[in-house]
């Protein structure tokens, strides 16, 4: 950064939220002890210990399917339809008033910027609830018929990125289709959950409807791997994901995963190359990289090659790594030790393998979990750092001639998650995009996130979608099917 | 880039007498190649632009950050009236607005310039005699532009005669929007001559008003910006004042984006101002940190960068007594003029 012009500290106060020293389990609509060992949550930008949390054991899980199953027989599954969306625009109503606790809580526990707690995670989570509650009472246009109805109680385990949003990917359009929820959120980020259970308490939503099992993967495994559970939802890792669809395969368990990713960010010769810099910036270093449809690999046509590096080197030098609290934070911290071992242990490989690595000059604060912006050039598609999800800022940069190489090289991943394509040429945006093997592809754009959009993967990257009138299939059954 | 054949580019053709700075010295030589030069320059994707303009107007500058800010904005504004209205008493009022912006604080930075028409600009020059505050005077058939060449050149002519510093002109927006880019190079070119002086002094720098809001597309305004800059002018600036939308940040972006991209590849450094519309304190210091963000801080200086704004200097002022102070003032505790 310039030296002239320093922006002074501007931090975001953290004393609009209360962090408890320890939490229970959410479970019947009551906060209780759990009866499995308790662990910490930290802040990954200080390491500061949060707050202690309980991890529930097998018969905690046990008690929260149990009084899922009792919520939806008894309560929510015979409720009004409208009546279940006035639940739910009561929670998206609480959401956007208490957004700035939750963006706080969200970049206390996750590391992630407030810039982005605030402006994307919280009011995107809002904006679910509100658009699943309208499909409350419209069940019948989702297309499966005209009396589709609720699967029962559905066990969800959702991933530390987005702790918040996930939930909402989750929970929204489960209880807006006349679902029961057994949520397990990520070991590291379990904070807002807990404070999203509040916000149910607060909205009267009757009890067991949703239920928060804190824990690692036994409690994951015991929340999928339980007998009373019709509907299994996960987003992680393909590794877990792996694993969850072993265990449902033969049971009577509905599954969605949406796992990992490799995504292309294609850059043509006629792109626009300023704002094609900024989306290159805003798909791989959103949220420190740690987004399943990170356009971790960009793909630039050769022609352009060194404007485009140049330029891009250029804009990653302006931004402000640091103190996650503070307004005008770009990049946060990573959020575990574990995944900081991760991405440092690829990008070494990256540059054993022959690849070049560039960082800007930046200081990363002495305590906590830090990973410096990183651009890899002169990768190859054999090199790991181009097959290999780095769930980090770790950028991959290759090279194609012809529209063709472009999408032989983007298709080749086992993963097919999102892409994205910059050119100003119309034309040449839809002929590609109708080859790409990818979920979702952006155009002139990246990150975009709609709750009205469907979200989803080929291949490795899972199946079934979140989001718009697709995401609630997954939660409902016609009526001519069992 | 598209490829327009160019019966003009003949093999050994002698360059015009004011060829632009290389590597671009040879993209002037037919209306042909210079359309294909100008279409040929990335595109600007208006929805991208758009969401990094309001990503930097995110930024919260705070404490003395904000003090900085505010100060260096001061001493970077263009202190303007352009009316019809506007006589020699209203003129010198300004400049002694200029010269001491806060009469209840001196060490509060004067401003850069004042603006004026020609006519003025002897007025202003005398009242701001030894101050080392510029005189601006807007010519070529200001604001609409539209007179003969003669008449325009005869303006500038004027205005540099009277004393003028800084010459504001605008470009001609109806050869503009027909594809006649050659034309608008040249005039300012010319223009660009009519600022030397006939008694041997430094000839009077050249703003090049692009007029934005008649110009409507970011396409449009950065071929505009890239016109201007290779005929010479010495900053390109926004607008007149006049027409609405004027100064918006997607617009400073792609303008800034320009002089950036123009300095990388000639060498040479374009100074920008964005007028008309910046009102109020928030406003100026977002346009900073687009600076401190797009082409750094070499630009954050008042020979780089200006302000065009008449308004704005009192809310400056009011921010920086609250700063001071730590309460608001009222608008009567700053002068109106």
């Amino acid at each position: 950064m310039s030296s002239v012009f320093e922006y002074a500290p501007a931090p975001e106060s953290r004393s609009i939220v209360t962090i408890a020293p320890s939490y229970g389990l959410f479970i019947d609509g009551a906060f209780v002890d759990g009866t499995g060992e308790s662990f910490t949550t930290v802040n990954p930008a200080t390491e500061e210990v949060l707050s202690e949390v309980s991890a529930a054991s097998d018969a905690d899980v046990d008690r929260a399917v149990a009084a899922a199953r009792r919520a939806f027989t008894r309560v929510w599954g015979p409720m009004r339809p409208a009546d279940r969306g006035k639940y739910l625009f009561r929670i998206a109503r609480l959401l956007q008033e208490r957004a700035r606790e939750f963006a706080v809580l969200e970049s206390l526990d996750n590391g992630k910027p407030i810039r982005e707690s605030r402006d994307v995670d919280v009011p995107l989570a809002a904006a679910h609830f509100f658009y699943y509650a309208g499909w409350a009472d419209k069940l019948e246009h989702v297309g499966l018929g005209t009396a589709p109805r609720p699967l029962g109680v559905a066990g969800q385990v959702i991933p530390w990125n987005f702790p918040l949003l996930m939930l909402a990917w989750k929970v929204a359009p489960a209880l807006a289709a006349g679902n029961t929820v057994v949520l397990k959120p990520a070991e590291t980020t379990p904070l807002t959950a807990l404070l999203f259970a509040e916000v149910c308490q607060q909205a009267d939503l009757p009890a067991g409807v949703v239920n928060i099992v804190t824990g690692a993967g036994d409690t994951g495994r015991a929340v999928v791997e339980h007998g009373d559970v019709d509907k299994v939802a996960f987003t992680g890792s393909t590794e877990v994901g792996k694993s969850i669809a072993r265990a449902v395969a033969g049971t009577s368990k509905k599954l969605t995963l949406e796992l990992g990713g490799k995504a292309a960010n294609i850059v043509f010769d006629d792109a626009p190359i300023d704002q094609a810099v900024e989306g290159i910036v805003q798909g791989i270093f959103f949220n420190q990289g740690h987004v399943c449809c990170a356009g971790s690999r960009l793909l630039v046509q050769e022609s352009i090659h060194d404007e485009v590096i140049a330029s891009l080197q250029r804009r990653i030098g302006t931004l402000r790594v640091g103190d996650p609290l503070d307004k005008n934070t770009d990049v946060g911290a990573i959020n575990s030790a574990e995944q900081l071992a991760r991405i440092r242990e690829l990008s070494d490989i990256g540059e054993a393998e022959g690849a070049q690595r560039w960082q800007p000059a930046c200081e990363l604060p002495a305590k906590g979990y830090w990973f410096p912006p990183t651009v890899f050039t002169d990768v190859s598609p054999a090199h790991r750092i181009a097959r290999d999800e780095v769930f980090g800022p770790v950028l991959s940069v290759l090279t194609f001639r012809t529209p063709d190489e472009a999408v032989a090289k983007a298709n080749n991943t086992t993963y097919g998650l999102s892409a994205g394509i910059w050119s100003e040429k119309g034309s040449r945006i839809l002929q590609i995009a109708n080859q790409l093997r990818a979920g979702v592809v952006w155009a002139n754009t990246f990150n975009k996130f709609d709750p009205t959009s469907p979200f989803g993967g080929y291949k490795q990257s899972g199946y079934g979608r979140e989001g718009g009138r697709h995401g609630l299939a997954a939660y409902l059954t016609g009526a001519d099917s069992k | 880039m598209t490829h327009v054949l160019d019966p003009d580019a003949l093999p050994g053709a002698t360059p015009t007498v004011h060829a632009p700075l290389p590597p671009y010295d040879d993209v002037t030589r037919s209306d042909a190649a210079f359309r294909s030069f100008l279409h040929g320059l990335p595109g600007v994707d208006q929805v991208g632009a758009e969401a990094r303009a309001a990503q930097l107007g995110t930024r919260s500058i705070k404490t003395t950050s904000k003090a900085w800010a505010i100060d260096t904005a001061i001493s970077m504004v263009d202190l303007t009236t352009l009316e019809g209205a506007d006589t020699p008493g209203k003129v010198r009022s300004l400049a002694a607005k200029a010269k001491q912006p806060d009469p209840s604080d001196p060490t509060t930075p004067r401003v850069a310039a004042v603006c004026v028409y020609g006519d003025l600009a002897g007025v202003a020059k005398d009242a701001l005699e030894g101050t080392g505050i510029h005189v601006a005077a807007v010519a070529t058939a200001f604001p609409s532009g539209r007179a003969s060449r003669a008449v325009k050149i005869a303006d500038v002519r004027d205005a540099v005669e009277n004393g003028a510093d800084e010459i504001d002109m605008v470009i001609d927006r109806g050869a503009f929007l027909t594809g006649r880019y050659l034309d608008v190079y040249e005039e300012i070119v010319a223009v660009k001559e009519a600022c030397s002086r006939t008694d041997g002094g430094a000839p009077a720098h050249l703003k090049v008003i692009l007029e934005t809001g008649e110009l409507k597309t970011l396409d449009n305004v950065r071929r505009a910006s890239w016109i201007a800059m290779l005929a010479g002018g010495d900053f390109i600036k926004t607008s007149t004042g006049k027409v609405t939308p004027a100064a918006t940040l997607p617009v400073g972006l792609v303008m800034l984006e320009a002089v950036r991209d123009f300095r990388i590849a000639t060498g040479r450094q374009i100074g920008f101002k964005p007028a008309g519309g910046i009102k109020t304190t928030k406003d100026a210091v977002k346009h900073l940190v687009m600076i401190n963000e797009t082409v750094g801080a070499d630009w954050l200086d008042p020979d780089w960068f200006r302000f065009g704004a008449s308004s704005l200097l009192n809310d400056l002022l009011q921010q920086r007594q609250k700063l001071r102070t730590g309460h608001y003032s009222g608008p009567d505790h700053v002068t109106v003029d």
